[in-house]
Parts: structure tokens; sequence; C-alpha cells
């Protein structure tokens, strides 16, 4: 059978875990690493091996001329009616191939990348040893693309969630990595409990749906007998998709609920790359577009509502990236930005077939791109930060004479995000605004302006980063000098980059779009129409911007804003108060109103209740203990004394 | 006939077995041969059984209880894998041969009683349970405690046996004959059904350890081989309910709404009692007596919905408890073995801090018995639940009581879970200045405990056990 091997995809890197985080210890820490290692590049391998099969060699299905999808194995694991059964199974569709590549290359490269990172360097940023917990982060890595890659091919909703929780667990456990450090702890349980609050939603919509419509599966044309419970659902799917939303919400992080994103970057750095930009936070993205011919069909509505969110939280993202001073929550806001692109796409859809569902492509496209130049921008920023060992951009300045491998491939990956002609994020991106401009003139003009922020703000990171005043050269008698990162470092940035450079031009159209049927992307074959010059020219006034305010050594402009701007530049700095308005709502109403009186209740009321209980009970243990005396002519007669009561008891309701 | 058969074989090859290879170098292979016989026992049985009837109807087979058959030689396996570091100890090895003998003898007769359609059949097998069942009750002779148990046993056994005789003249009177399908045929409600239908219950009640017939099981289980205490819990239980079960459905099937009563009043002491003196217990092994008093009256929750599904949810629970207890079973005998021959609670003091690996694996057995998810332990008292309230109607007296009786239940989960938890309270977190040296158990140790271990937690995830047992029960 075609695809047999998939199923060591998944089991794999589970074994993997279980080899490291049962052994890990006992091994030295390399090994440990390399097993990781090893084990990631063959389900690399493996997944190029199936997109090549899946996209090539079987290719499109003679009779429909769509790309069949293909279920590798299934198994029942509870079975409620013929329908409705928890299944844990191995799908391939366009979309969950492409994923494969994304989890794999991303999760690939990070693991070679964290040989680098993960050690501790003396005076000439030279390797003395691997970092305390070595192991342990190569177990987490493995479990992590485990449990992701377990969501992507998820035959069904309830699979889906169940990884999803795993990566939320992943997400955790590599957050608070360094566990020692109080604010990574913060963060890890911030995260956790924001997108578990979230999950709940998702859980909840997937009860309504699984109720409803009697099935946990995503095709619903797919499964006879299922037509007459949708005629009776229609009502309620609108509001199950929309919970489920609200979890791939949480997880991808839309406004109001990503707040947990920017705290994530306490892990460490390789981390940020693989899970907080390029995987687990486009898991909602993944959700809408599994779940799409059915938001379509069903809720467009709410679909709509989904865009309208998304692209708020783009602006307020983009808007809070500008003036970040920690540089990977500048790269966490533009994160949660770009996500939200996507999540624009899906949204402004209006049918499955034709123009209408260009959105979906061009989501399906940005998310692919994007997880390539972001991971390549989060792994330069970690390769800064290894050398600088600061996030802030105050110890930086004039990193190009240093560090000049690095600085090519963050400016790669900076024009990639930015959208320029010819790299990655141009393609992708316009495609969207495309789709947008389609939805509505608004939503277009919208969203070129948002990507014009991007350009801007992109640029004013590359600029303090890698120009301008020089942190070492003001002092250079007690400051470390800057050097470039190792091969082990380096060696993954330069393959991104290079993916960043060519994705654009990879022919997205012809192997996923929305209906199945191929499609050109028009500016592949360089029609540029008028949204493209238009993004284009937005985001050369946002570079031009960037240029004029930050490239110089002293930034008189920037300055001369925030003195005139005080509340704006505060409130933008403190990412406009939303994590406090959590905290007000979460510690003073939620707890102050609902969770003290219900504390008091559950000490006092039901604590002395059970208390009460287990004094009775004890007591009547002890009661009823010489019963049991050891002395059998007394048992004799309790038995007897028992079946005759038990009859007299019986002939009493009898007669 | 076939597992009948193959275990009479067993017997026999035992007897010539242990009476050629005394005191001859062959004796080494001795143990394995029993071991290996009884594997291939299980194996041969293990395929579905079809529906068949011989002795002119006294004895019948089918596909629920080929299922039992089953269950019940896979918990034999265990105890003979278990008992095997007991039985090579000095004062047991010179007769570890009427070991394998009684307990294979104790397993046909079970075998006769789950297939019998006739009261004499049954009352046959119940008896060749029984009587060798003392002697392995006694089997350490010399000591004081197993002697005393043994008689005890055999005392209210044969006690039990008398009413239960007496049950069965009432029915004879009733009905004129013996047969299961022509006593349910002529059955109606009359003072001397129902006095034959509590007296009959009570000689099964006895063997199940339901109150208030239980009083023999803390002092013989106390007394008791360890081993053989494993034994008496799972095996011959199973058996027992599996048979009570059977018969209450299919006899006493016209007089179902009072069995039904029966069943309520006896499951609800059998649980609360059982539970209220097993939280006061020090002596693990008469802790565990009272813990399976009250398991017994889970089983029998399943009896109490009248259903198909009765008996599948009976057969998983059976299975599922051969897996915990005996698992429990091993640790407590392996842990005997190295502690002196005590299993005061005391010597789990602080056992994690030196044998991490066994506190560990004890943990998850009693997380099973206590039925905490995930294990197979949680599923099988959901399934015993579902069972007792299937198709009985809330508004109706007998179904309100029912649910009444469920919820009796379930709160009486949470007094298991405590007591369960005493157990892992110990071990984990009690300060003992002087635990139990580590010690390596053997190999059959391991491997009985792997068997349980993984049946715990492979059946708890997999459901698809349920659904072998239920197609089986079904067909």
């Amino acid at each position: 059978m075609e695809y047999s091997y998939s199923f060591l995809i998944l089991l794999l890197p589970f074994l993997s875990f279980l080899v490291l985080g049962l052994a890990g210890m006992k091994m030295k820490k390399p090994v440990a690493g390399l097993i990781g290692t090893l084990v990631i590049g063959s389900v690399f391998a493996m997944s190029v091996f199936t997109a090549y099969e899946y996209f090539f060699a079987v290719g499109r299905d003679a009779a429909t001329g769509l790309y069949p999808t293909v279920t590798v194995f299934n198994l029942t694991w509870l079975k409620f009616t013929e329908l409705l059964t928890f299944n844990i199974g191995f799908r391939l569709t366009p979309i969950s191939v492409m994923m494969l590549i994304v989890i794999t290359t991303v999760s690939f490269m990070v693991h070679i990348y964290s040989f680098g990172y993960m050690a501790e360097r003396d005076e000439n940023y030279k390797k003395e040893e691997y970092e305390p917990g070595f192991q342990r982060f190569y177990a987490y890595l493995s479990l992590f693309t485990m449990s992701m890659l377990g969501l992507v091919v998820a035959t069904n909703i309830f699979q889906m969630y169940l990884f999803w929780e795993l990566v939320g667990v992943c997400s955790y456990l590599l957050i608070g990595f360094y566990y020692p450090k109080h604010a990574a702890v913060h963060a890890s349980k911030k995260a956790f409990i924001v997108t578990r609050f979230a999950d709940l939603f998702f859980l909840i919509g997937i009860l309504f749906y699984s109720f409803y419509v009697g099935t946990f599966n995503y095709d619903l044309s797919a499964t006879p007998g299922l037509q007459s419970n949708l005629a009776g659902a229609a009502w309620v799917l609108p509001m199950a998709l929309f919970m489920m939303f609200i979890g791939g919400a949480g997880k991808s992080a839309m406004f109001p609920l990503h707040i947990w994103l920017p705290d994530a970057m306490e892990g460490p750095t390789p981390v940020s790359a693989l899970i907080h930009a390029a995987t687990m936070v486009v898991a909602g993205v993944y959700q809408v577009a599994s779940l799409f011919p059915i938001w379509v069909e069903y809720a467009p509505n709410q679909l709509h509502w989904v865009a309208y969110i998304a692209a708020f939280t783009a602006f307020y993202a983009a808007a809070v990236a500008c003036c970040q001073r920690d540089i990977k929550r500048g790269l966490a806001f533009s994160t949660i930005s770009q996500i939200a692109y996507m999540l624009v796409a899906l949204g402004v859809c209006t049918a499955v077939e034709g123009e209408g569902g260009v959105g979906y492509m061009a989501s399906m496209f940005h998310l692919f791109t994007h997880a390539m130049f972001k991971a390549l921008l989060f792994l330069c920023s970690g390769a800064i930060i290894v050398i600088i060992g600061s996030n802030f951009k105050e110890y930086m300045g004039g990193l190009h004479k240093y560090m000049p491998i690095t600085n090519i491939c963050f400016l790669i990956g900076t024009i990639a995000i930015s959208g320029f002609f010819p790299l990655a994020g141009f393609f992708s991106k316009d495609e969207i605004v495309d789709a947008c401009f389609h939805y509505s003139p608004f939503m277009g003009y919208f969203m070129t302006l948002v990507s014009g922020m991007t350009a801007f703000y992109m640029f004013r990171l590359y600029y303090v980063i890698f120009w301008g005043n020089s942190y070492y050269e003001a002092d250079p008698e007690h400051r470390r000098k800057p050097a470039e990162v190792p091969f082990i470092m380096w060696g993954p940035l330069v393959f991104l980059a290079v993916v960043s450079c060519f994705a654009g031009w990879i022919p997205f159209g012809h192997f996923v779009s929305a209906d199945g049927h191929s499609e050109d992307i028009a500016l592949q074959s360089l029609h540029f129409g008028p949204t493209a010059w238009m993004s284009l020219c937005v985001a050369f006034i946002g570079f031009g911007l960037a240029t004029w305010m930050y490239a110089k050594g002293t930034n008189p402009v920037p300055d001369m804003l925030q003195r005139r701007m005080p509340r704006l530049h505060k409130a933008a700095l403190n990412r406009f108060y939303i994590d406090d308005a959590w905290q007000f709502v979460t510690h003073k109403i939620v707890f102050g109103l609902f969770s003290k009186p219900i504390a008091w209740f559950d000490r006092r009321v039901i604590d002395g209740t059970f208390n009460f209980m287990a004094w009775g009970t004890q007591e009547a243990g002890e009661t009823i203990r010489p019963w049991q005396s050891g002395d059998v002519r007394s048992y004799a007669v309790w038995f007897l004394t028992g079946t005759v009561a038990l009859t007299l008891v019986l002939l009493a309701i009898a007669l | 006939m076939v597992p009948e058969v193959t275990l009479t074989l067993l017997l026999v090859i035992a007897f010539i077995a242990d009476f050629c290879s005394a005191k001859h170098t062959l004796r080494k292979w001795f143990n394995p041969l029993m071991f290996v016989l009884m594997l291939a026992h299980v194996l041969v049985n293990l395929g579905p059984t079809e529906a068949a009837t011989t002795f002119g109807g006294m004895y019948i087979t089918g596909p629920s209880i080929g299922v039992i058959k089953s269950i019940l030689a896979f918990g034999t396996l265990i105890v003979l894998i278990q008992a095997r570091e007991w039985l090579s100890r000095e004062d047991t090895a010179f007769k570890e041969g009427e070991f394998y003998m009684l307990v294979f003898s104790t397993l046909l007769g079970m075998n006769m009683m789950v297939s019998a359609n006739h009261f004499l059949l049954f009352f046959l097998g119940l008896e060749m349970a029984s009587v060798p069942m003392a002697c392995l009750v006694a089997f350490d002779k010399y000591r004081h405690n197993s002697a005393e148990a043994g008689a005890k046993f055999i005392l209210t056994a044969t006690f039990s046996s008398g009413v239960m005789l007496f049950g069965i003249s009432f029915l004879y009177g009733a009905a004129g004959t013996l047969y299961f399908d022509d006593v349910a045929a002529v059955m109606t409600t009359s003072p001397l059904t129902i006095m034959g239908l509590v007296f009959f219950f009570s000689g099964l009640g006895f063997k199940i350890s339901l109150v208030p017939f239980h009083f023999w099981t803390a002092d013989s289980y106390q007394g008791a081989p360890t081993t053989v205490t494993g034994y008496l819990s799972v095996v011959s239980k199973g058996a027992a309910a599996f048979t009570l079960c059977a018969i209450l459905m299919k006899v006493f099937a016209p007089v179902v709404e009072y069995w039904q009563y029966l069943l309520y009043i006896v499951i609800v002491l059998s649980i609360t009692v059982a539970n209220l003196f097993a939280i006061r217990q020090t002596d693990l092994k008469r802790f565990m007596a009272f813990s399976s008093i009250s398991q017994a009256g889970y089983i029998m929750l399943a009896v109490v919905g009248n259903s198909a599904m009765s008996v599948t949810a009976l057969s998983f629970y059976v299975l599922i408890y051969v897996a915990a207890n005996m698992a429990v079973f091993s640790i407590i005998s392996a842990v005997e073995e190295h502690n002196g021959g005590t299993v005061d609670m005391n010597s789990y003091d602080g056992l994690y801090k030196t044998n991490p690996r066994l506190s560990f694996l004890m943990t998850l057995a009693l997380f099973s018995l206590g039925g905490i998810p995930p294990f197979a332990g949680m599923f099988s008292k959901f399934f015993v639940f579902m069972a007792a309230v299937k198709g009985t109607d809330v508004t109706a007296t007998s179904g309100a009581l029912a649910y009444g009786v469920v919820f009796v239940a379930l709160v009486n989960t949470v007094v298991s879970l405590y007591y369960y938890l005493l157990i892992v309270k110990a071990m984990y977190i009690k300060r003992n200045d002087n635990p139990l040296p580590t010690f390596t158990s053997s190999v059959n140790t391991k491997l009985a405990l792997a068997l349980c271990i993984a049946g715990i937690v492979a059946f708890g995830v997999c459901s698809g056990v349920y659904e072998w047992i239920d197609t089986a029960s079904l067909m």
C-alpha cells in the first residue's frame, strides 16, 4: 500500500521522546541531541518523500481532477454510534501534506541549530559545555514534533483536539524550560492558562458539533446518512464553528487572546522559532482551513466575523510591534500580525469555488512562506542573542560588521516579510490583499495599510540591530566584541534564507486551492495588477520611513515623536494595556467576585460536610468492628439470620 | 467441552509428572512444565466458543461462557506464575505437585459450575471448586494461621452448601425438575419459590462473599498463603459471580423483580459495610479481603440491569479485576517474601524510597481498583454502572431504586479511593527510618506483574476488549 510507512512519521518522534525522556539523563548530552536530530531528519525525509508521492508520483485523481484525500489508516478508539467514533488516524490532504513539510523542515533546522544555541560559551564565544537539561530539551522537541504532526494529519476533529492539547503542553514545557527563572515560569503558566481557557470553547464547539451532526469528521459530504442530521443541525453549526474558532484564536494569538504569545518569548529562541512562529501558532489557521467547506456552507457570516477580528488583530499587533525594545517581542507581535493575515484571507472567502475561494489558497501560501521566513528571523535573533547576551535593542546596533552572515539572512527575512518582489512574502501577501479586495475595498485598503506597517516595523528592527550606533564601539575596553556565530547555527540560517528567497516561486495554487482545482498565481507570471503595485508602493513607503527614521546612529525623529505623543507611545509600549485589562478581569472580577466566595463555600461548607462524613465513617467502622469476631459459630448465626431476614423482606414485598 | 477436557488432562499429567519425577533430576522441569501446560490450556481455549449442549442438556456452553472461561484460565495462569517463588520455598517445595493438582481441580469445578444447565451438575461443580479450595487455603498447614483459615473455610462452606441445597430442594418441590430451563418455565411467584431463591442465593453469595454471607472472607484471606488468597479473590469469585448472574437471569427470570430487590439490598450492604471495615484494617491481606467484598458488590451491580449488557459488563469487570487484584497480590507476596512473612501495612511505609518501581506499579494497580482514569478500573466501573441502569425507567419504583443503588455505589467509590490511597500515601509520603531494603523481584513476579500492568493500562486505553467480549456474548 502506498504511504504504508507513514505511521513512522508519528511513531518515530514519539519513541525518540520516550527514549530521551526516560533514558536521556543517562546519555551524554550530544548523544541525546543526535538521537533527536537523526529521528527528526528521517521524519523530514519521509515527509518530503510523502509530498513527492502525493503531489507528483500519484498526483491528481483521473476522474475528478482533484488531489485525493487519502486516509492511510484510521483506528477506532471508542465507538459511540456507527458514525460517531473516536478515531486516531493519518490523513493526507493537500494542506496536511504541506504542513508535514513545514513542520519537519523547521523542526529539523531547529534541532540542528539548537546544538549551537543550547550551549554555554566563554569570553570568545567558544563552546564550553551544553546547557543543563539539554536532553530534556530534545525530548520535548521530539514530543512537540510528534504532537504537531498528529494534529495536522488528524482524520477528525477529536483527534485534532487531542493533539491540540498535547502541543499546548509541549509549549508550556518549553516556554518554562528555564524554570529557575521567575519570568519563564510566569510566562509558561500564562501561555497554558490562556490557551487552555480558549481550548475550553474548542471542546464545547466539538461537543455541540458532534451532538447535532453526529460525527467528528471534517468531511460531511463523504459520509452518507448525515444529511438528515445536518438539516436539523443547521442552526447550531455556526455557533459550534465559532466556538471552535475561539479555541483556534487562543492558539493563534488573536486579539484579545494574544497576550500569552509575547511572554512566551521567555522560552529558548529555537523554541520560539519552531512553536511560537512557524508551527503551533498557525494551528488555529489550520483548524479553520480544515473545516473550511463547512464554514463557507453553513456559517458564511461568522466566517466574516473571523476576518474582522483578524484584521483588527493584524493592525493592533503591527502598531505594537513598531515600538518594542525587546527584539524577540517585536518579532512576536509581527507573528501575531502575520497569522492574522492568514485568518483574514480565510475569513474573506465567500465560496469554495472560483474567485470567492482565492483567500483559502492565499492563506495557506502565506502560512507556508511565513513559516520559513519567520523561523529564519527568529533563528537570526537567537544568533544575535547568543552573541549579545540580551534581547534589548540598546545593546545591539552596528552588528553588520561583526555578524555578516546573520546580517544578510536577517535582511532577507525582513525583505521577505515586508513583501518586496521577488522574495516569498510578496507573492503570498499580495494574494491575500487581492482576496481582500474581492471581498470589500475597505478590507483591501486596510490590509494594504497593515502591510506598509509591516515593512516599517521590520526595517526598524533591522536597522536598530545591524546599523546605527554600536553598543560595543561606544566602550570597546569593557565590552565584549561581537562575532559571527558558528556554522552549526548559521547553516540552518542560510538554508532557511535560501528557502525564503525562492518559496514565492512555488506554483502553490497548483497544489492547494479551495476547490482543489489547479489555479495560477498571476504574480508569478509577472502580471502585476493594481493591487500589487499599490502594495509595493506602500511597502516602499514603510521601508523609506524606517530608513529615514532609524538608519542613522541617532534617531531624532522617533525621539521627537515620542516627546510629542508621550501617551500614545507609552500605550503602545505597554501593548495598549490589554494585559492589564485581563489582569483586572481575572484578578478583580473573577477572583474577587466569584472565586473567593466559592473558595469560602468550598472550605467551610463542602469540606465541612466531607470531614463530617469521614468522621462518621470512621466511627461507624469502629462500631461494627466487633461483628467480625473470628468465631465461626457466630458467623453461621449471622449467615442464617441474614438469609432469613432477606427471605422475610422479599416475602413482605411479594405478599 | 474442550476446556474441561484439557483441564482434566492437565490434572492427570500433573499427577503423573509429580509422581514420576519425585527426587529425580527431572524435577526442576516440573514447574516450567505446569506453566507451559496451563499456557497451552489458555491458548487452546482462547478462540470463540460455539453454543452447544451435552449430557442430555445438563451441560451447556456458548460464546459468553467461553469468554468467562478464558478469563478464569488467564487469572489462573497468573496465579501459577506468581506461585512459583513461594512454592520453591523449602517448606512447600516437597508438596508443590499437590498445589497444581488442587488448583486444576478447583478450576475444573468452576468450569463445570459455569457451564451447568442443571442444578445437580451446578452443585457438583461448586463442591468440586470448594473442597480442594479448602486444602489450598490450609496449604501451609503447619502454620497456625493457615490451618485455622482452612478449617473456617471448610466449616462455613459446608454450612452454606447445606443452606443452598435446602434452597434447591424448595425449587425442586415447586417445579418438579432440576433442569434450568424447565424450572424457569414453570416458575411462579410463591413463598416456596422465594424461599428457594434466597436460600440458593445465599449459597452463591458465600462464594462471592457478599454481605451478610462474607464473614469467612477476612479470616480465610488473611490465613491462606498469599497466592491462594489471590486465587480466591479473583478466579473463584469471578466464576461464582458469573454463574449467579447466569442463573438469576435464566432460571429466576419469572421473579426478576424479587431478585432485583434482593440484589439492591445485598449490593448496598456489601459495598458499604466492606468499605467501613476496610478503612480500619492494618493487615494488608485482611484489607484486601474487605476490598474484595466491596468489589463483589460492584460486580453484582452489573446483574441488576438484567440485560444482555449485564453479562458483558460483568465479564469485563472480572477481567480487569483479575489484572488489578493479581498485580496487588503479586506485590504483596513479593514484599512478604523479603519481609519475613509479615503483611502489615506499616511495612509499606516509605517503600518508594527503596523500591520505587514496585511502589509505582502498586500505585497503578490500586488506582485501577479505585477506578481512577485512564486505567482499566475506571472503564469497568463505568460499564457496570451503565449496565445497572440500562433500560430501567427512573419513574418506576424499581428503576428509581436502581439509580439509588448506583448512587450509593458511586459514593462508596470515593470511600474506597480513600483507603486505596492510604497505601499509596504510606508508600510515598510516610516517613520511615528503616524502610524495607531494596530488593530485586524474581523473574516470575516480574512476569506476572508485567502481564497484569499491561492489562490495566491496555484494557483501559483500548475499548476493543470490551467490544470483543460484547460481540462474543451476543453471538
